[in-house]
């Protein structure tokens, strides 16, 4: 019964969001009514799609095998947290995920956006409406995870042990809320178009979406890296594969908008360009995630498996993309560029900046889809692997990083290089004196990676510098630095705290890759081995029995250098009783920013095991690096001027609750 | 979704064989300590066939051991490192590459980044150069006057 009732809700969202698109769309210059009817309409989508959700949970909490997809992929052993999980574990829940954040960013618009003109509002809203409309109905006609079965089984065949981890429960949700929230964006982008509203204060309303679901993006990349890093079992924290490229996509081309919003909202540039980002982000996390859905960039073959699930996801992106880039193409030439500025100017960064991101965002595009074109055209069949990422990426990022500390001193309109470089001499200086610091700590390696680690402090230092300047410290007292500090935007914050991120990570990137140390090795109960310093002893092995798995576990003893204390890890090779898959639980110990990872391998001559041992020095950087940047992003919708709304317009009614 | 993707390929690997071996064990190993590095160097450039976008150093699958092995004994018979890589695409094709060779059928792949940063340059350049000209010509956009801009840069907090 609640099953149905679910099932019954999406229907009514499908309906209501078509109803609410076609409404809008007419009717968008009417003002109030309409508005109200659109933004009633988004809440009201979200309770029902809210409720189908809610539904589908309860099917996988209590087990309820008559549901289709709880069969497939749940288990009545499973403990709470991944029958919960099970629910978007699977293509059809995913699915439903992914309506549910459209819908909830809808509702937010809904609720948060009545400092927005009445016409925008509509505009904005009536696109969302459409696209719920249209992923409602692919869950429903293609993807629906609401079918019982009849009889049904006893029990579930469980979810794929690899997904049994916390990692689920955070890496999809967060994922797609920056892919949804870029919806927004492209949301904002057509109605811009359709009401020739394009301005700075338009840049100014989207800003805060921009903002959230490039933090949320970020979060969700990184906590896929690290779930990766840990659950697979070899370390490796980003492998270039299509999947990932998919969701690094529009987080290229959404970090390019990031900052071509700003000069669009504080000069009324780069109007055209902007517009086109917004469109190009949200169709590349289109593209991202409905090609992996659909199986295409993995593998041609279960593309074949499911036609009508892939030549319907393809016809609604050829509809959806197509139409936005013809609105484009129409209402894009009646644009009229705005402020003027010199080349060497904070505008000329943030463009330099926009053509290293857009660059690098169609490097890896055409990588990605290279070997499906080639394959589909000559039948060669070739990869485009990570080396080849490695090294054509790289090249791009190598100027964009040394470029980064120069863009917040630039002064807008014309800046003078000269006196740029004059107030960056200090940081300069402070690089060269940290990086040979911290060559000589690590005897002067005769390789490229220092010169990495020197782009990555000197991205660390100038956003410390740009702190610095701003509060003039060492210029004038203390006391008036520190009340200059006080005083400073959130948004100077955000900036400085999101490069200083960028510089963290690329000290990790850069230390993981050229300094690991991995040692493949036999050992039995009582042997030593010492990793870059630390000891590791292997103790023995015990079999355990987990809630639905059983495992073989390796207890470590690991004697760290200098005052760390000695601890004890443990590594566990399962077996998941109703699946019969076998998996591996690394076992990680953090120094500071390093690890030691230790995995426990398969029976090996009398009695032994085969360990794999690495030592992963600051690795764990790379991921603070990225909890830096959303921070900063997240602190940068505190900001006042975002917290107040955006300039309210004399038609909009004003209203006593506005957000 | 990556790792619904790394299931999807372990699934696939363990179809293809049933007693999934491990990536790199020790017995695997060189003896010698410079071969071993080269032989891993060359792994990491060299794609597991029943895998997803694995190299064969990374690889449980039993095709990757054979991989592995098969450079090894090429080094050990005293094979130069293009000569191993050579030998492996001639079994295998291509497709085996991690990094793809340059060539006619992949010139597009390799120019993309390049030309298109060039493009880029250029169309900065010409806009910024056209943009200049015109308020040369004086046809600036008719809007707010200088000063009043910056009033409004004051007032918005710039």
């Amino acid at each position: 019964m609640i099953v149905e009732l679910g099932h019954f809700a999406l229907v009514l969202a499908c309906v209501l969001a078509l109803a609410q698109a076609a409404v809008g769309f007419v009717y968008w210059r009417d003002g109030g009514a309409t508005a109200r009817f659109v933004s009633h309409a988004a809440v009201m989508q979200f309770l029902l799609v809210g409720l189908a959700f809610a539904a589908l949970v309860h099917a996988f909490m209590v087990s309820d095998f008559s549901v289709q997809l709880a069969v497939e992929h749940s288990h009545s052993l499973q403990p709470a947290l991944y029958k919960f999980t099970s629910v978007w574990g699977n293509h059809e829940g995913s699915m439903l995920l992914f309506v549910l954040i459209l819908v909830l960013f809808g509702a937010a618009v809904a609720s948060r956006g009545r400092s927005l003109p009445h016409d925008l509002r509509t505009l904005v809203l009536s696109c969302q409406g459409l696209m719920v409309a249209a992923f409602s109905a692919f869950v429903l006609f293609t993807s629906n995870p609401f079918w019982r079965l009849d009889p049904a089984p006893r029990d579930g065949t469980e979810l794929n042990p690899v997904l049994q981890d916390i990692g689920l429960a955070i890496h999809p949700p967060m994922l797609y809320l920056g892919y949804v929230g870029f919806s927004i964006c492209f949301s904002f982008a057509i109605a811009a178009l359709i009401s020739g509203r394009i301005d700075g204060a338009w840049a100014r309303w989207v800003r805060p979406w921009t903002l959230a679901s490039w933090a949320f993006l970020t979060l969700g990349i990184a906590m896929g890296s690290y779930w990766a890093y840990y659950e697979l079992g070899w370390g490796g924290w980003w492998f270039w594969d299509p999947v990932e490229n998919a969701s690094f996509l529009p987080w290229l081309s959404g970090t390019a908008l990031l900052h071509s919003a700003i000069v669009m909202e504080k000069r009324n540039a780069l109007k055209i360009w902007t517009i086109f980002l917004a469109i190009i982000t949200f169709s590349l996390s289109l593209l991202g995630t409905f090609l992996v859905r659909s199986g295409i960039l993995t593998s041609v073959h279960s593309f074949a498996s499911d036609p009508t699930r892939g030549t319907v996801i393809l016809a609604m992106l050829a509809v959806l993309i197509g139409s936005a880039f013809a609105l484009f193409a129409l209402r894009a030439s009646a644009l009229r560029s705005g402020g003027l500025f010199a080349p060497v100017s904070r505008e000329g960064a943030l463009i330099l900046n926009n053509l290293f991101l857009s660059t690098a965002t169609a490097g890896v595009l055409v990588g990605t889809l290279y070997p499906l074109v080639l394959e589909s055209l000559t039948g060669a069949r070739i990869t485009v692997g990570a080396p080849f990422f490695d090294l054509t990426f790289g090249a791009l990022m190598v100027p964009l990083l040394l470029l980064i500390p120069f863009g917040p001193f630039l002064a807008w309109k014309r800046a003078d290089l000269v006196c740029v470089v004059q107030r960056l001499t200090g940081a300069l200086i402070a690089t060269a004196i940290i990086s040979i610091l911290v060559f000589a700590f690590m005897g002067f390696p005769m390789t490229l990676a220092p010169l990495g680690l020197a782009i990555g402090i000197w991205v660390m230092v100038g956003a410390v510098a740009e702190v610095a300047d701003r509060a003039n410290l060492g210029r004038v007292a203390p006391g008036e630095s520190w009340r200059r500090v006080r005083g400073m935007p959130r948004t100077v914050w955000s900036t400085a705290m999101a490069h200083f991120g960028v510089g963290v990570m690329v000290v990790g990137v850069v230390c993981a890759t050229a300094f690991e140390t991995e040692i493949v090795t036999s050992m039995q109960a009582g042997d030593q081995f010492e990793v870059a310093g630390y000891t590791v002893t292997y103790s023995g092995e015990r079999a355990i029995e987990g809630p639905n798995y059983a495992a073989d576990q390796g207890e470590f003893v690991v004697d760290a250098p200098w005052f760390w204390p000695t601890r004890t890890v443990t590594s566990e090779r399962r077996v998941y009783v109703v699946s019969q898959t076998p998996t591996t639980e690394a076992g990680i110990l953090t120094y500071g920013f390093t690890q030691v990872y230790v995995q426990f391998g398969e029976r090996f001559a009398e009695g032994g095991r085969v360990v794999r041992l690495w030592h992963k020095p600051n690795v764990v950087l790379i991921w603070l690096g990225a909890l830096i940047m959303a921070v900063g992003a997240f602190v940068s919708l505190t900001d006042r001027r975002i917290r107040i709304g955006a300039p309210r317009t004399a038609r909009g009614e004003q209203r006593g609750a506005s957000a | 979704m990556r790792a619904l993707f790394r299931a999807f390929c372990m699934a696939l690997v363990l179809l293809v064989s049933a007693t999934a071996a491990p990536a790199v064990s020790p017995d695997e190993l060189l003896e010698d300590p410079v071969l071993e590095t080269r032989a891993r160097a060359i792994s990491a450039n060299l794609r597991c066939m029943v895998c997803q976008n694995q190299s064969i150093d990374d690889s449980d699958a039993e095709l990757a051991r054979d991989l592995r092995l098969l450079v090894r004994e090429r080094l050990v018979a005293g094979d130069t490192d293009t000569e191993v890589i050579d030998y492996i695409v001639a079994r295998y094709g291509e497709f085996v590459l991690l990094q793809p060779v340059m060539a006619l059928h992949t010139i597009v792949l390799w120019a993309a980044a390049p030309v298109i940063l060039v493009i880029g340059l250029v169309a900065v350049f010409i806009g910024v150069r056209r943009r200049r000209q015109d308020a040369g010509a004086g046809t600036r956009p008719r809007g707010l006057s200088r000063d009043e801009r910056k009033a409004l840069d004051k007032l918005s907090g710039q």
